[in-house]
């Protein structure tokens, strides 16, 4: 793909320019325009691409730049940061109301809405132990209301439809009669697809948010969706009050630039992504996964981010104190052994540990080898994996292992360590709170 | 080289011949429209400069274009307008028409739009896409549009994988009156392929539509089943499938080129049908397609209805897409 040189082309640019200590707006230009063709190629919108790139040059002018980057791979940086807190939302957990809470899907056709209706009916189900009526109110297309019905079956959740020749708005006012008097907790609308320009299907659709009035009401961005889905997006926003985003297809290969766009023109946060054509396939919206991906700069960013913490002294701290913290991950596993790594050899570690047994250069090297070990079975799991490693039973844990190449059993001794480090962690915490904490660590 | 001078020389050797007078008619049509509706932009600039060049820029791109495709016209734009000393921005639009039309008509052969029958025995459509981008809707367009110049239309169900996928197409069927077949839920998609090739043999079908589950080009394995698809088919009717139709959903952004790159690997694309263009989107990408990888577009889906199809008018296209949503 035209991405992958990309950042290649961005790191030759700035081999040429000098290393100077604040950003300008000179040494920026250039990386200004490579940032802009890769959002442009990103299928970020035109004119959020320009109101956006004005934002991190007007927040990076005058930064100081790292000693060991470069102006150009700073900005990078910057821009990545602020992808980040731009993506990520407060808000993008589904609003559950103590009675009936009712969801209405929409949005433009063949955008993934019946799919995904099943895959919230199934996370609802049988992640939250919900109650929960799906219904199918796309009396146009032919067959949709059958492709709902077989997955709810599938499913093994209740079903209500009024057959085609219904009036959607019926449809609808039924289906939360049924479910209010049956005790549902969620009641699941899907909506035919139509046009943002179709003036009657979208008064249809303000009329059943009138007699229902939604607790959420959820457009589906297509992730292949290209310039146009911002004003897709504002439309039904200004005739739905939308309450939130779910972006489908994002186990594809585009780099799905148009959660940037809606979610900077409108504000709306991102609450779900489509990872594939299975019901079990939704997952939380990641917004650092998701920059990484529209920039497609991940290298720069990693090698900005580690400059930047090698420097950091105050990370050590952190860390400690998240080390403190019972329920760290695998993720927290890798950090810490990268931490180590950093600060020097595992020797001084341990002489910052009183009573840990003195180590020996043969134990050091052994642990530095172990390490590699370490990281490339965790780099290999999801993020889900590492933050929840008790789900890594026997065809994950095959998988884990067939995706770096080694052994399961070298899979399970990860797992055994983080365990180990865990309980740990645990007995340092009493520790620290009877008072017993050996110095230098958990100082508040 | 302006159009017309271009399409003198392409087709001056032959007789003119119907695509010919075709396109000479568009452009007519295109030019007229230039003048009249295009220039709100070039109303408002006297002579060009840079400004204008960057909103030009900004036209195709938000039209998604693409970035590279864009660079190149707008540098040959700039090109020309140098050279030839041309600032008159009507004289430029004239110039960025005949630069995109010369270059979608010089980038690959085929610029017919109608199947290709074959002289006897049936002739095999397949339809691929990426999931949700109307390959359904279309075969029954496209059926339609076929069954109404009195061919024998037969539709076969090889989207085994997606919930009512085959209760659709059976829809359209029975709404076409056209027979269909059939395979098992979750069924092998090849094998309906050979039920559906042993029946139009047997029952003298024109036309055999091909529906396929939609499927993401980066999934290999969903990708290697269409090249099953198509050795099954191939062993039955000689030559088949005879068209392979990419359906590209015009709403798609930059990912449409990775799309027709990674079908046009595992089967012989012969056109892409570019749907919804009744939204608000241009479907700019199909013109880096075929800058890219070659592929004409064949026809273009206007709405959900089985009329919704008309045969792709390159000019009309342009147009179109450079009239801009004036936003
Ligand atoms: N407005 C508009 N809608 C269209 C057009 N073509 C298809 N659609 C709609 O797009 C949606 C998806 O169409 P399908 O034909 O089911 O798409 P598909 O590619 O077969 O979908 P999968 O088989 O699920 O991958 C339906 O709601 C169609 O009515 C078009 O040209 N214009
Ligand atoms: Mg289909």
């Amino acid at each position: 793909m035209a991405f992958e040189s990309l950042s290649e082309k961005f790191q030759g640019i700035f081999k040429k320019l000098k290393k100077e200590d604040k950003l300008t707006e000179t040494n920026m230009a250039s990386a200004i325009k490579e940032i802009r063709v890769a959002l442009l190629e990103a299928d970020v919108n035109f004119k959020v691409v320009k109101a956006f790139t004005e934002d991190v040059k007007a927040k990076a002018l005058g930064q100081d730049v790292l000693t060991k980057v470069n102006p150009g791979e700073m900005l990078i940086k910057i821009c990545h940061d602020e992808l980040v807190e731009l993506l990520g939302a407060d808000n993008t957990d589904i609003k559950y109301e103590k009675g009936l809470t009712t969801i209405m899907l929409c949005g433009l056709q063949g955008a993934g809405k019946t799919t995904s209706a099943g895959k919230l009916a199934n996370l609802m189900k049988n992640k939250l132990n919900k109650k929960v009526l799906l219904a199918g109110l796309d009396v146009y297309r032919p067959a949709a209301i059958e492709q709902l019905g077989v997955l709810a079956h599938q499913l093994g959740v209740d079903f209500f439809e009024m057959g085609t020749n219904s009036n959607p708005v019926n449809v609808a006012e039924e289906a939360k009669k049924k479910a209010l008097s049956e005790g549902y907790d969620v009641l699941i609308m899907d909506t035919a697809g139509r046009l943002q320009i179709d003036e009657k299907l979208m008064n249809e659709l303000k009329d059943i948010n009138k007699v229902i009035h939604p607790t959420e009401v959820l457009l589906l961005v297509d992730a292949m969706a290209g310039q146009d889905a911002v004003n897709v997006a504002s439309a039904f926003n200004n005739d739905l009050r939308l309450t939130g985003v779910i972006m489908s297809k994002l186990d594809g290969d585009a780099k799905g630039g148009a959660a940037l766009s809606i979610k900077y023109m409108s504000g709306l946060p991102i609450k779900f992504a489509g990872v594939g054509e299975k019901l079990t396939d939704l997952d939380i919206f990641y917004p650092s996964r998701m920059a990484d991906r529209i920039l497609g700069m991940g290298d720069v960013v990693t090698f900005v981010e580690k400059a930047k913490e090698a420097i950091d002294e105050k990370t050590a701290e952190k860390e400690a104190k998240k080390m403190m913290d019972g329920n760290f991950t695998l993720d927290d596993l890798l950090r810490q052994m990268k931490m180590v790594q950093k600060m020097g050899s595992l020797q001084s570690i341990a002489k910052m540990i009183p009573g840990m047994p003195k180590i020996t250069d043969e134990q050091t090297a052994q642990a530095e080898k172990e390490m590699k070990i370490f990281e490339s079975v965790i780099n290999s799991m999801t993020p889900y994996e590492r933050k929840h490693p008790d789900c890594l039973k026997f065809s994950r844990k095959n998988r884990v292992a067939k995706g770096c190449g080694l052994t399961n059993a070298e899979v399970n001794r990860v797992i055994r360590k983080w365990e180990q480090s865990k309980e740990m962690m645990k007995q340092m915490k009493q520790y620290q709170k009877s008072g017993k904490m050996p110095g230098g660590y958990g100082r508040r | 080289m302006g159009l017309f001078a271009f399409l003198k020389e392409k087709f001056s050797k032959k007789d003119k011949n119907e695509k010919t007078e075709k396109y000479e008619k568009g452009l007519a049509k295109s030019r007229q429209a230039f003048a009249s509706r295009l220039d709100d932009l070039s109303k408002r600039y006297s002579s060009v400069n840079e400004e204008y060049f960057e909103e030009l820029e900004q036209i195709l791109i938000e039209a998604d274009v693409g970035v590279s495709l864009t660079i190149k016209l707008v540098e040959q734009l700039l090109d020309k307008s140098e050279e030839e000393g041309i600032k008159d921005p009507v004289k430029i639009n004239e110039e960025l028409v005949d630069t995109m039309f010369v270059g979608y008509v010089e980038n690959g052969g085929n610029i017919t739009n109608e199947i290709q029958f074959r002289e006897d025995g049936p002739t095999v459509l397949l339809v691929e896409g990426v999931n949700g981008v109307g390959k359904t809707t279309s075969i029954a367009k496209l059926a339609k549009r076929y069954m109404d110049k009195g061919k024998k239309v037969l539709l076969v169900a090889a989207d085994t994988f997606r919930a009512g996928a085959v209760d659709q197409l059976k829809i359209w069927a029975s709404r076409l009156g056209c027979p269909i077949i059939t395979g098992k839920e979750n069924g092998d998609p090849a094998s309906v392929c050979y039920d559906g090739a042993k029946y139009a043999k047997e029952n003298n079908i024109d036309l055999v539509i091909v529906d396929t589950a939609g499927r993401l080009q980066n999934k290999a394995n969903l990708m290697q089943e269409l090249g099953k698809m198509n050795r099954v088919i191939s062993k039955e009717i000689p030559d088949a499938p005879h068209e392979t139709f990419l359906i590209i959903d015009a709403t798609t952004g930059q990912n449409g080129v990775s799309q027709a790159k990674s079908f046009k690997e595992v089967s012989n694309i012969t056109g892409i049908v570019i749907t919804k263009m009744d939204g608000t989107s241009k479907g700019g990408i199909i013109l880096s397609i075929r800058d890219e990888l070659g592929v004409p577009v064949r026809f273009i889906g206007l709405g959900e209805k089985m009329e919704d199809l008309e045969e792709f008018d390159l000019d009309e296209y342009l147009n179109g897409l450079l009239v801009g949503n004036g936003k």
